[in-house]
């Protein structure tokens, strides 16, 4: 397989534009310096860095709990009641639902009752493998298993955009290789768009079309590394050549955005 | 034993080790230990009680034995049942209001900091102020007797509940709060689904405090109101008891209030089990 040129990333339309995004905390200490970025329909974005980069920080000026110090951030066509779902690295299951009463939450919350988005809700459920346990508690699950639910609450409601903050972290290798291929499994299903924060450069690289290198002290974007290899991507793609070089050009960058500040 | 035989055990489900075996041992005697070793405790208590009065002629209006008691709650058991209603009474309203009272303080203290700034102070110190000490005055400015009774059981009782109840709506798991603001929730969405289901252990496990201290309350409340005749409650008829030196009935007095205190605090153990045995650590047996 030869590595085509660029994508036609630039075909899609955006979803979300972060313009010279600065975050400053007690007014001194520079969590994020002059980000920007665009987010594109359909585009698997990775945020990559050493602690510390701001990675964190960017998912939650952009989940909206919490305010640029500069700059903006602004939604293609205005806010909406649908823009987000959220993955966490922990599950953050509420341990008094039921599988399906978790996933079923933001329906809820936007007072839609259960029996209305019943099928949204089972249907997501199928997606992650989990239809067989939507009377289980969360106790009851694996840490795979919730991280599953998690992720099914996340898209049920379909949103214009799933955060990702480096949820297979607490995980063991084996789960984290099986759910990076269910995302991916799940993302060409309903065609989301992903911003995936995470610390590994391999995950980075196998699940996502860009890649945003970030580096720390002050938090900023140091590069931008496009994956132009096709989806789906399986174990094939994981064990290709194609794959190590652009690990190695990833794991890069990396060093440049860790050596700055050593 | 022969060798076919050393295979043949071999191939079945590997045997129980020398540490299961004592594992094992260990938790058949945890199991019942739990309910023989204080059961014996108890009737050697009694045997030695017994034969302490016995043996050193004690008069039964310095220490009744065991058995006198028995009797004297047997014959006496009409007054001291209708005590015991009056008391249990007491103490069942006090602890409803306490819940009600401490579970709407803590939600107005959580919805508002203002409210919690301004009252939680007073209500420590209404707390850590003996109640001895203010239910003569209470009993002064309350006509009712019953009103006084109730106000001096709740006093006792509804902190607990309101102390746990604000750590419990507080300690919301910190994502899923994030959470529900991302996804828009209001203020009564996030009570409703996140903080009070979050609390509820908490609150269970004031309640059971609640429960005995609202007794506590009731009793210590009679003695101070100490107005006699029908319609008084355990705690009078151990004062009344003593008055006249019959220390037997004092004894069967005091031993319903232990058995209620007992029979309150296994009867709220239990609604707390079934409310938390699907889903809370603290209910969930290891699958070990």
């Amino acid at each position: 397989m030869s590595r085509p040129e660029r994508p036609p990333l630039g075909q899609r339309p955006p979803v979300l534009e972060m313009i010279g995004v600065d975050k400053t905390f007690n007014g001194d200490v520079v969590a994020l310096n002059a980000m920007s970025l665009t987010v594109n329909q359909g585009d698997f974005i990775s945020l990559l860095g050493p602690s510390g980069c701001g990675k964190s920080t960017a998912l939650r000026l952009i989940a909206g709990l919490s305010l640029p110090s500069r700059g903006k951030i602004a939604w293609a066509g205005g806010q909406g009641e649908n823009d987000l779902g959220v993955v966490f690295q922990e599950p953050t299951l509420m341990p008094w639902a039921t599988v399906s009463e978790n996933v079923w939450l933001p329906f809820r919350l936007r007072g839609q009752p259960y029996a209305a988005v019943k099928d949204d809700v089972l249907e997501a459920l199928k997606l992650v493998g989990l239809e067989k346990f939507q009377n289980a508690y969360p106790r009851e699950l694996s840490g795979g298993m919730k991280m599953r639910v998690s992720i099914a609450r996340a898209m049920v409601t379909k949103p214009r955009l799933i955060l990702m903050d480096e949820p297979f972290a607490a995980l063991d290798e084996i789960t984290r290789f099986r759910l990076n291929n269910d995302l991916l499994k799940l993302k060409e299903a309903i065609g989301c768009t992903v911003i995936f924060v995470t610390h590994s450069v391999f995950e980075s690289v196998f699940l996502s079309d860009r890649i945003v290198v970030m580096a720390a002290r002050p938090g900023r974007v140091i590069r931008e590394v496009i994956v132009p290899a096709p989806y789906p991507r399986d174990e094939e793609f994981r064990t290709s050549a194609d794959y190590a070089a652009l690990c190695r050009e990833a794991s890069a960058a990396l060093h440049e955005a860790m050596g700055e500040h050593a | 034993m022969s060798l076919t035989d050393t295979r043949a055990t071999a191939a079945e489900p590997v045997a129980l080790d020398a540490e299961d075996l004592r594992r094992l041992r260990l938790q058949r005697f945890d199991k019942i230990g739990k309910w023989l070793l204080p059961l014996a405790v108890l009737i050697l208590t009694i045997i030695g009680w017994d034969r302490l009065v016995v043996w050193n002629d004690i008069p039964h209006y310095i220490l009744p034995g065991p058995g006198l008691v028995w009797t004297t709650l047997v014959t006496d058991w009409a007054m001291l049942f209708e005590a015991l209603l009056v008391t249990l009474q007491i103490t069942m309203m006090a602890l409803a209001v306490a819940v009600i009272g401490g579970v709407g303080l803590a939600v107005l203290f959580t919805q508002s900091r203002l409210v919690e700034m301004s009252f939680y102070p007073y209500a420590v110190i209404l707390q850590v102020t003996p109640i001895v000490a203010i239910a003569p005055l209470i009993f002064i400015y309350v006509d009712s007797r019953t009103a006084g009774l109730l106000m001096c059981a709740w006093l006792v009782a509804f902190f607990p509940v309101l102390s746990n109840t604000t750590l419990g709506l507080n300690s919301a798991d910190h994502n899923l709060r994030d959470l529900f603001r991302i996804y828009g929730a209001t203020r009564w969405q996030t009570l409703r689904y996140l903080r009070l289901p979050s609390a509820l252990p908490y609150f269970l496990g004031g309640l059971r405090i609640a429960g005995g201290l609202a007794l506590i309350g009731a009793v210590v409340a009679e003695y101070v109101a100490g107005t006699g005749g029908i319609g008084s409650g355990l705690a009078f008829r151990i004062l009344e008891a003593g008055y006249r030196l019959n220390i037997p009935r004092m004894f069967a007095a005091l031993l319903l209030i232990a058995v209620t205190g007992v029979v309150i605090f296994a009867g709220l153990s239990f609604l707390s089990h079934m409310l938390l045995r699907k889903w809370h650590e603290s209910a969930i047996k290891r699958e070990t």
